[in-house]
């Protein structure tokens, strides 16, 4: 292998020959970053999933005290008719006692229409207490069954992992019964 | 592999192809002759058995792969076309899920040989790092592998390994709906998770070749933890480990097949008989037997760590890296040590106990008055908030499972103990035998819904004592245990303790 390469005593071509190599490596890494570039962007959401549809909602089927599910986005959005205990039990939370510290009247636009993306701020899962017979947790509203997050009747985060209150979707009311999500 | 000094061979059409590829010299030299410790217990079959399963896995895979629909529409229904219709396709199917967990039963055992016996230390790190990313790859493997039958347990399992990415800050949302190809577990996901589980098996092969060739450079280590010397310590591969192996994987395959003829869906869950829905949860999401452990770990976390935390725990681990590597001189004088051990040790309690105390119930504080006090003090402390904390309890749980299989990459530079094996070293058995025992006790934590317990201690936390020890054991014990372990006396030979247990059995007679 030696026989073929310069004699040591020629410095200035080594170095030369060295730079040359490394920048001819530095090309041909940079051209590979490159061309996986539109490999991995393929792997992002396509045109058909971004399109997203806004959906309408009627909401003068939901009697006070229960929770409708609707699907947006392929995720599940929870609409509850509250009472007004459950208004009361919302409103009177002391702030400091919060994970995630919100008022219920930053996170809901008419007090008695509470709606939020059904998916637990942890890993994912869909919190349970849609239903009456749910487990509703220790505080009213919902409860993760995953890693066992409670949350309570404003789906703000009170007990458990999760690290944020439920997340509220952009919405409109379009007239009193009827809201856009979206 | 030099084809320079080889021996011919006598069949003709043997030579005729070694003489222009030297494969069957190859072969002899690293499958015939190549001399293997005489020594070798049942724990050493597990090598062998395990590469027969990743064989038995691509085999059955590659056939359920021409009769599986990767879409959301049709993938439970194919897979349940393969189960009913398809000629002994629930034979194929059950062999491929049943394979799956043994796979990972016998790289248990393989991992549990290696560590009672050493087998990581010098010069076989690397040797142990690629059996590590063996392993890793084998968890991704399955877990890709798990959704494609579009059951519940795979859709929720989907979206909460998924999840993990958020918690990691700023860009993590946008890496889960990169990953998943959505917004939620989804048709795009399905797809590539199939594409995926296709390909890693290959990368696997790949890297089982990788780790035999590195086997194959430094031979294998022994129950005795000593280097073979002479002859005499050696036996050839060929016939006396062939029929070893062949006799351990018959074994072996027999409960295998007891699991596939007699109780097939043991080992799995009845909820991943129902089709994916994402708009219902199942009231109890548990990962396949084979994660509890970790996925203990990952729900062990509840606490957030703040500046005091960290900070502590920083101190704490600059305290380990000058313990395990510093060479004399010392860098740390013992009064230098002893003051970041108290102040380290002080800060991570501190920091524990002060954002602890956001989750204590308000009742409680009421009733014990000093705690009450003690919290308030602390968490007047600036920067003790849960949003001041730079690692959220979320991230926390995630980097500490992630962490736990870290670990074993490590390994070979956190116990520096010259003595290999676990015979001679009786403090590192108990050690080492009470992780094997808290493993298993995560693995039943992990198996149990987040808020139950057991006589009433809760399962919580259980959890976060045996991750504190299956922490403590990498990064504490091991290092301690290289330094002030006293080893009983190493044997001269192999052969001299062989011969020594063969005249002991002969005199009995």
């Amino acid at each position: 292998m030696t026989a073929h390469m310069h004699t040591e005593h020629d410095d200035d071509g080594e170095t030369r020959r060295d730079f040359m190599a490394i920048l001819a490596g530095a090309f041909g890494a940079i051209g590979a970053a490159i061309a996986a570039f539109p490999l991995l962007n393929s792997l992002s959401p396509a045109r058909d999933t971004l399109a997203l549809a806004t959906i309408e909602v009627d909401l003068s089927d939901i009697p006070e005290g229960s929770s409708k599910t609707v699907m947006w986005r392929g995720k599940p959005v929870f609409i509850r008719h509250r009472t007004p205990e459950q208004i009361k039990a919302a409103e009177s939370v002391n702030l400091q006692s919060l994970i995630d510290k919100q008022t219920d009247e930053e996170r809901v636009k008419k007090p008695e229409w509470l709606v939020t993306v059904g998916v637990c701020t942890h890993l994912g899962c869909v919190p349970m207490g849609q239903k009456e017979s749910d487990n509703h947790g220790d505080f009213g509203g919902w409860f993760c069954p995953c890693h066992g997050s409670h949350y309570d009747t404003s789906g703000r985060i009170r007990k458990g992992p999760a690290p944020k209150n439920l997340t509220v979707p952009p919405y409109a009311f379009l007239s009193d019964t009827k809201i856009k999500i979206g | 592999m030099a084809s320079g000094n080889r021996e011919p061979f006598n069949n003709t059409v043997v030579e005729w192809i070694d003489s222009r590829m030297p494969i069957f010299t190859l072969l002899n030299k690293e499958y015939g002759v190549f001399p293997v410790p005489r020594n070798f217990n049942y724990f050493w079959n597990f090598g062998a058995i395990a590469g027969f399963m990743l064989v038995v896995m691509i085999a059955t895979g590659l056939f359920l792969a021409m009769h599986y629909s990767a879409d959301t529409g049709l993938a439970f229904n194919s897979v349940e076309r393969i189960m009913r219709d398809v000629n002994g396709g629930w034979l194929i199917r059950y062999i491929h899920m049943n394979g799956a967990s043994f796979f990972f039963i016998a790289v248990y055992i393989h991992i549990f040989r290696g560590m009672y016996y050493g087998s990581y230390k010098k010069p076989r790190e690397l040797l142990w790092i690629l059996g590590a990313l063996i392993f890793l790859l084998m968890m991704a493997t399955a877990f890709l592998g798990y959704v494609l039958p579009w059951g519940q347990m795979s859709l929720w399992g989907a979206t909460v390994i998924t999840g993990f990415f958020t918690a990691i800050p700023f860009i993590g949302e946008d890496i889960q709906v990169w990953l998943l190809g959505g917004f939620a577990v989804s048709n795009p996901t399905l797809t590539r998770f199939f594409a995926l589980h296709f390909l890693l098996p290959f990368v696997i092969f790949a890297v089982v070749f990788l780790h035999i060739w590195a086997l194959h450079i430094c031979g294998s280590n022994n129950p005795l933890g000593i280097e073979p010397k002479t002859r005499q310590d050696t036996l050839p591969f060929h016939p006396y480990y062939t029929i070893k192996d062949s006799f351990g994987l018959l074994v072996f395959v027999l409960v295998y097949c007891v699991f596939i003829f007699y109780m097939p869906d043991a080992l799995g869950h009845p909820d991943n008989y129902i089709q994916a829905n994402p708009m219902v949860t199942p009231p109890h999401i548990v990962p396949e037997w084979y994660f509890l452990p970790f996925y203990a770990i990952l729900r062990a976390i509840t606490f957030n760590m703040n500046l005091y935390f960290l900070l502590g725990l920083v101190m704490l681990l600059l305290l380990l890296v000058d313990f395990v590597w510093r060479k004399k001189p010392v860098y740390l004088s013992a009064a230098g040590g002893l003051a970041l051990l108290v102040v380290g040790g002080l800060l991570v309690l501190t920091g524990f106990t002060g954002d602890s105390c956001q989750r204590i119930d308000a009742q409680w504080l009421e009733a014990n008055v000093g705690f009450k006090n003690m919290c308030g003090t602390l968490q007047a402390l600036p920067g003790m908030s849960a949003e001041a904390a730079p690692i959220s309890a979320k991230l926390g749980g995630v980097l500490a499972m992630f962490g736990s299989v870290a670990m074993l990459f490590v390994l070979p530079w956190l116990d520096t103990h010259p003595v290999r094996s676990a015979r001679y070293r009786p403090l590192y058995r108990v050690f080492f035998l009470l992780l094997v025992v808290v493993f298993l006790i995560l693995g039943y934590v992990g198996s149990q819904p987040a808020d139950a317990s057991v006589a009433g201690v809760p399962l919580i936390l259980v959890g976060l004592l045996g991750t504190g020890y299956y922490f403590a054991y990498f990064l504490v014990i091991l290092p301690l245990l290289g330094r002030f372990e006293k080893a009983k006396p190493l044997p001269e030979s192999i052969h001299d303790v062989v011969l020594a247990k063969q005249i002991n059995a002969e005199t009995k007679i």
